[in-house]
């Protein structure tokens, strides 16, 4: 028996998610008492081990290779193929960031294992691998059995806690698998210096209701505390904000410390992408607006002259 | 171009589901059915397609009798055909059957190009484009927001947290939707006259080669379906100036709420 977690980096940064992942995986591994492996996929990644022992990983599976220097479907998939060969885990957890949802289903439908994408919690219940996760767009959660294996569980971001732990840490290496070669890697481009609204402790978002579309306001509360910018489709459709910040139904799905909603009026599509925040805060001038039967505070104001105020406020406790 | 969209029928984004009795399942008898949004996506991008460079629209879809009518939108739309898998023993499989059934059917259909959406908006389970495409052997790129295919190649950028990749793959190939991609057109009146005589085959799992035991057991067994806590309205913050709400609300946040 085995936990197979597989981590994901980009140049050389794990995304937070992966240490969520890891501190899962311990937990099932030691509710399984099992081992549980690491595998890190990438080129020049030697450094990234030392971070992940932290987390209690008995193995750390470095496939270090050119090839793999940049994500690409193909060749990930077949690399973590062979490690799932080799490891022979009964249980594989991932980030359910985009790429860990480019590879697991691919993987699962290989192995013919089961998957449940999009968990906030997993656990070995009478010798069975269960996950909880939301369906309906957060309407609904469902607490499944995953009948197969291997069982992947793919985490939502900001949904477990981390905690390092003990492990043996033993470090193996191995090579790409390079024999499909059917994608081929043109480029990549990251938005420099912006912070992941999936993986924000606190996300401050716009609607509809942003005077003329100015973000300023937002941008400058959600820097102040280090968060991250949203916004609802409809200030998406205004062309006020790129389609990678949107929240809801058909954008991300959020769980941050911390969200703030101003000019939002809380559509159920919007809902579905933030209502498991943590704590939701909303501003907007109309006090009859759905969003606040669902906030925990709630402001009734104009946000052209309560943003300033706010940020002032802000800047108060944070020196 | 032989282009084929993998296309669910799920309850609008707007419908109330509820639990069902038996606590294991969602109950869905009121909900308005329409296309998967994602799926919406997909139905545009072939058009788009097909308007560029020639070739026909295949709609694919698993589902029971009331899922002709979001085969029956999408050739509104302007697709060209439909297929409907609709059998008993498909009902009660999840999305591993599903996939294993939509590439027993794709084995017998000729295609350059699947669209599928990323996910399905009822189930959220990310896994049929994917899968669906191990199983045919064929590469995928999933959540893609732009394509352009060029001979025997697409090139898609794909989206990821922070970024974007741009990726190339060989026809025949399985792309999967994200919201940007598009904008799904509506179906026009003379679109929806002409579906009515477009045709729509209904096959058996039993037509594409396939049994029941073919399919497996499903992946997940449901030991409970239940409503996340109700969030309930908090507190208004009060005041009599935008000052004074702001600094309410910030003490709130900081001292009671402690989350900044
Ligand atoms: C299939 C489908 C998928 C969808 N997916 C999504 C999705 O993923 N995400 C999403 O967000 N929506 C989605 N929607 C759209 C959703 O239904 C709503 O239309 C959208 O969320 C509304 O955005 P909004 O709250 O910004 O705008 P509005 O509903 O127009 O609300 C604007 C709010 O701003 C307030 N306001 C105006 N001026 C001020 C001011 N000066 N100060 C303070 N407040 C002010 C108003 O009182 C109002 O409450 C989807 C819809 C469909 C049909
Ligand atoms: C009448 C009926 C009853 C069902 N009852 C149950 C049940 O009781 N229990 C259960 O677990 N499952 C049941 N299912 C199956 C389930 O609803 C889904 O079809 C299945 O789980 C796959 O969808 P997904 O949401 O997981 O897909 P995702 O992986 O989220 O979907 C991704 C994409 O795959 C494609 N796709 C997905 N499903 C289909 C499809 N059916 N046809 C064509 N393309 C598709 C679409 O492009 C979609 O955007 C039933 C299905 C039908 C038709």
């Amino acid at each position: 028996m085995r936990v197979l977690v597989i981590t994901e980096q980009i140049d050389g940064i794990f995304r937070k998610v992966s240490y969520e992942a890891l501190s899962e995986g311990r937990r099932i591994a030691d509710a399984m008492n099992c081992e549980m492996t690491a595998a890190i996929l990438g080129s020049g990644i030697d450094n990234l081990a030392e971070d992940i022992k932290k987390y209690g990983a008995d193995k750390i599976i470095l496939a270090d290779d050119p090839a793999l220097a940049e994500y690409i479907t193909d060749k990930y998939v077949l690399t973590l193929a062979d490690i799932i060969e080799k490891e022979k885990p009964e249980v594989i957890i991932l980030g359910s960031t985009s790429i860990g949802k480019d590879i697991a289903p691919r993987l699962c439908a290989k192995f013919n294992g089961a998957i449940a994408t999009d968990c906030i919690s997993a656990s070995i219940e009478e010798g069975k691998v269960c996950a909880s996760r939301y369906i309906y767009g957060g309407k609904l959660i469902t607490d499944v059995i995953l009948n197969r294996k291997p069982a992947f569980i793919a985490l939502r971001a900001n949904s477990v806690s981390i905690k390092e732990a003990d492990g043996k840490g033993e470090i193996e290496k191995i090579q790409a698998n390079m024999q499909d070669a059917s994608l081929t890697f043109i480029e990549k481009k990251m938005d420099a210096g912006k912070k992941e609204l999936t993986e924000a402790d606190i996300i401050v978002a716009g609607g509809r209701g942003v005077n003329e579309g100015d973000f300023s306001a937002i941008e400058e509360l959600s820097e102040i505390l280090q968060g991250a910018v949203g916004a609802s489709r409809a200030a998406v459709d205004e062309g006020w904000r790129p389609h990678s910040d949107q929240v809801g139904q058909t954008g991300k799905v959020v769980s941050p410390n911390l969200y703030i909603a101003c000019g939002i009026s809380g559509a159920i599509q919007h809902f579905a992408g933030m209502a498991s925040s943590k704590v939701i805060a909303a501003i907007n001038k109309d006090e009859e607006a759905p969003i606040f039967a669902k906030s925990d505070y709630g402001v009734v104001g104009d946000l052209s002259k309560v943003m300033p105020e706010v940020i002032k406020e802000v800047k108060k406790i944070k020196g | 171009m032989n282009l084929i969209v993998l296309l669910k029928q799920v309850p609008s984004t707007e419908s109330f589901v509820s639990v069902g009795e038996d606590k294991k399942s969602v109950k869905t008898e009121d909900v308005k059915w329409v296309i998967n949004p994602y799926d919406e996506f997909a139905v545009e991008e072939a058009l788009k397609i097909k308007e560029a460079l020639g070739g026909t629209v295949t709609i694919l879809t698993v589902g029971n009798d009331k899922a002709v009518e979001a085969v029956r939108t999408a050739l509104a739309m302007g697709a060209d055909n439909g297929i409907l898998i609709n059998d008993p023993d498909a009902y009660n499989c999840d999305g591993a059957g599903i996939a294993k059934i939509l590439a027993a059917a794709l084995k017998n259909i000729e295609y350059d190009l699947i669209i599928a959406g990323q996910r399905a908006v009822d189930d959220d389970n990310y896994y049929v484009g994917a899968a669906t495409a191990e199983f045919l052997n064929i590469p995928h790129v999933s959540m893609v927001i732009k394509e352009e295919i060029t001979d025997k190649t697409i090139k898609c950028t794909k989206t990821i947290e922070g970024g974007s990749f741009v990726f190339e793959a060989k026809l025949p190939a399985l792309i999967t939707t994200q919201r940007g991609l598009n904008e799904p057109r509506y179906a026009s009146l003379p679109g929806i006259m002409k579906a009515k005589k477009k045709p729509l085959d209904t096959k058996t799992l039993a037509d594409i080669g396939i049994s029941a035991a073919d399919l497996g057991e499903p992946m997940l067994t449901i030991k409970e379906v239940k409503k996340p806590s109700q969030r309930e309205a908090g507190v208004m913050i009060q005041g009599d100036t935008p000052a004074e709400l702001a600094a309410a609300l910030v003490k709130a946040l900081h001292e009671e709420a402690k989350v900044i």
